[in-house]
């Protein structure tokens, strides 16, 4: 096989359909990938698990498989995708159970399990903490290792049509289906390199076809508002076009493919992956066409044999409380709204870690800020993380009493309460994860 | 002359690192790019870094700066109490700065 034709679906947990819909009728695509996997999505997959065995995969699932399995299976695209979060073989059992309702039969769908080891994490030092992970106690909820390719090439090879996984570091879910049709050796560092920024480049869909991007007068980007998917035409030597359908909103130019090169990135020489450290530091795109950029210049060197592993831990409860202020000295106003809760949640100081009091509109993104003289409104918004959902409340009511008891003209006051989630982080030897595979055949539906 | 007149910017985040690229759109300007846009004078700019938290790594042959910002995100997007807790908005703030071509380079 010469050409590779490999598009992204998805590039968040809650990313739009119809671009991915769109790619998978019309791209000629060998493989749709859906990256639906933050940060912190695994650890709240995995309360969702707890309280129900046979969730704790992407509320999303559902959707996004009834939508693209018919035509994916129609057109022999294969599909790879982390929506399997917390429960991969849920995800895959769940899936079968689409596919037979759909009337695929012999359709394969394969769970990639491996990444979680929350049995084995209690020694690790947390970056974060500086502790074991251990010491959290029962606050300790989940622990995913970033794997490699190993499971997901071994459910290719199996012939899955479908492969759902947890976590893997987000570049791997297309590196895989390369190194799976090219034979690339697994110490082929500068291959290896090549597909992981093909992934990288791929893994956020829409932000390098002109989403977060856009900067009117500046920056334009053509019917945003139709915004097509990414795709890349790869060959054996990992030489990639970047490209996307036509007829689709968006732009893909040296401007895009460079901010999303460096996206999330930290030193370009060695981004630090499963399989490679990839070597993005002399990557250099080229206009082909309008639309299509040729990417070159990866290399890559080995491994470093440790696997990044994200922990999730419940760390208190946060209050949040709103209120708007508008018109003549609304700056001040809002200033005073701000010092009349501090003072009325000085009794609860003890069981505060960490509060804010801003304007939006003034100073909520940059402390450094100052208001205009003629600010025309500003929101206040109150925070706090409490110890517990009691504390967190009281912010809560604290800008909400604002009403009656806080500066004139006081407005539209709103306020949540979330118990916080928090994720560190610590390595751990990538002999330690051992990656399986479970393999579905969907069977006709016997009456 | 603001920094978004000559350039182009994108924030991302991990854990409670953010990153920042700062991409010249003419090739011209560039080692005013370079030359200006120094770890210091970022620190300064956002006013709630401290210089030694930022790490600035070139790209020439792309006309591009990637500048890594240590403890930016208040505890990381998850315990972060920031509106914008991704920090998704540092980018086209850090285009707010000012270039003087006037001013000394020494930092």
């Amino acid at each position: 096989m010469s050409i590779i034709r490999i598009g992204a679906g998805a590039g968040f947990q809650g990313d739009r359909l119809a671009p991915a819909l769109d790619l998978a009728e019309r791209g000629q695509l060998d493989y749709l990938v859906f990256e639906c996997l933050g940060e912190r999505t695994i650890a709240s997959a995995q309360q969702a698990r707890r309280k129900d065995p046979s969730r704790g995969y992407d509320p999303l699932l559902e959707r996004r498989m009834r939508a693209v399995l018919p035509v994916c299976a129609k057109n022999g695209t294969r599909i790879v995708t982390n929506m399997g979060a917390a429960n991969p073989v849920g995800a895959a059992q769940h899936t079968a159970r689409i596919a037979r309702e759909l009337g695929l039969s012999g359709l394969k769908v394969a769970a990639v399990t491996g990444d979680d080891v929350l049995d084995r994490i209690g020694r690790f030092v947390l970056d974060e903490t500086g502790a074991p992970a251990s010491e959290l106690g029962d606050r300790l909820v989940s622990a995913n290792a970033y794997v490699g390719i190993d499971g997901l090439v071994e459910a290719l090879a199996g012939g899955a049509d479908v492969v759902i996984c947890g976590r893997a570091s987000d570049p791997t879910l297309f590196l895989a289906p390369l190194v799976h049709e090219f034979g690339w050796a697994r110490d082929d560092w500068e291959k290896l390199g090549r597909g992981v920024l093909i992934g990288h480049l791929l893994e956020c869909a829409a932000q390098i076809t002109g989403g977060y991007f856009a900067d009117p007068g500046v920056k334009d980007v053509p019917d945003l508002a139709n915004i097509g998917h990414p795709l890349a035409e790869v060959d054996a030597e990992g030489n990639a076009t970047i490209t996307k359908l036509p007829g689709t909103g968006g732009r893909i130019t040296r401007a895009t493919c460079i901010e999303q090169l460096l996206y999330e990135i930290h030193d370009p020489a060695r981004y630090l992956q499963p399989d490679v450290v990839a070597d993005f530091s002399s990557v250099d795109f080229h206009d082909l066409d309008p639309d299509r950029i040729g990417v070159s210049g990866a290399g890559g060197t080995p491994a470093t044999g440790q696997l990044k592993v994200s922990v999730g831990y419940r760390d208190g409860w946060i209050g949040e409380g709103q209120i708007s202020y508008a018109g003549a000295n609304c700056v001040a106003r809002g200033q005073l709204a701000i010092e009349t809760v501090r003072a009325r949640l000085a009794p609860y100081g003890a069981q505060m870690f960490d509060e804010r009091g801003e304007m939006v509109g003034v100073n909520s993104v940059w402390p450094g800020a100052r208001a205009a003289a003629d600010t025309p409104e500003v929101r206040v918004r109150c925070a706090a993380r409490c110890a517990d959902s009691d504390t967190a409340r009281r912010v809560v009511e604290e800008v909400e009493g604002l009403y009656l008891a806080g500066p004139a003209g006081g407005g539209g006051a709103t306020g949540t309460v979330r118990e916080v989630l928090a994720i560190a982080s610590t390595l751990m030897p990538a002999n330690a994860v051992t990656s399986g595979v479970e393999m579905l055949e969907v069977h006709r539906e016997t009456a | 002359m603001k920094l978004h007149e000559i350039a182009h910017a994108r924030t991302g985040d991990k854990g409670d690192v953010s990153n920042i690229s700062v991409i010249a759109y003419d090739p011209a300007h560039w080692p005013i790019i370079r030359d200006h846009v120094t770890p210091a004078r970022v620190a300064a700019h956002f006013g709630s870094f401290a210089k030694e938290d930022v790490t600035r790594y070139t790209l020439p042959h792309l006309h591009a700066l990637n500048f890594v910002i240590r403890g930016a995100l208040t505890g990381g997007v998850t315990r972060s109490l920031a509106l914008d807790a991704h920090g998704k908005c540092l980018a086209s703030v850090l285009l707010e700065m000012e270039i003087d071509m006037s001013a000394s380079l020494t930092d």
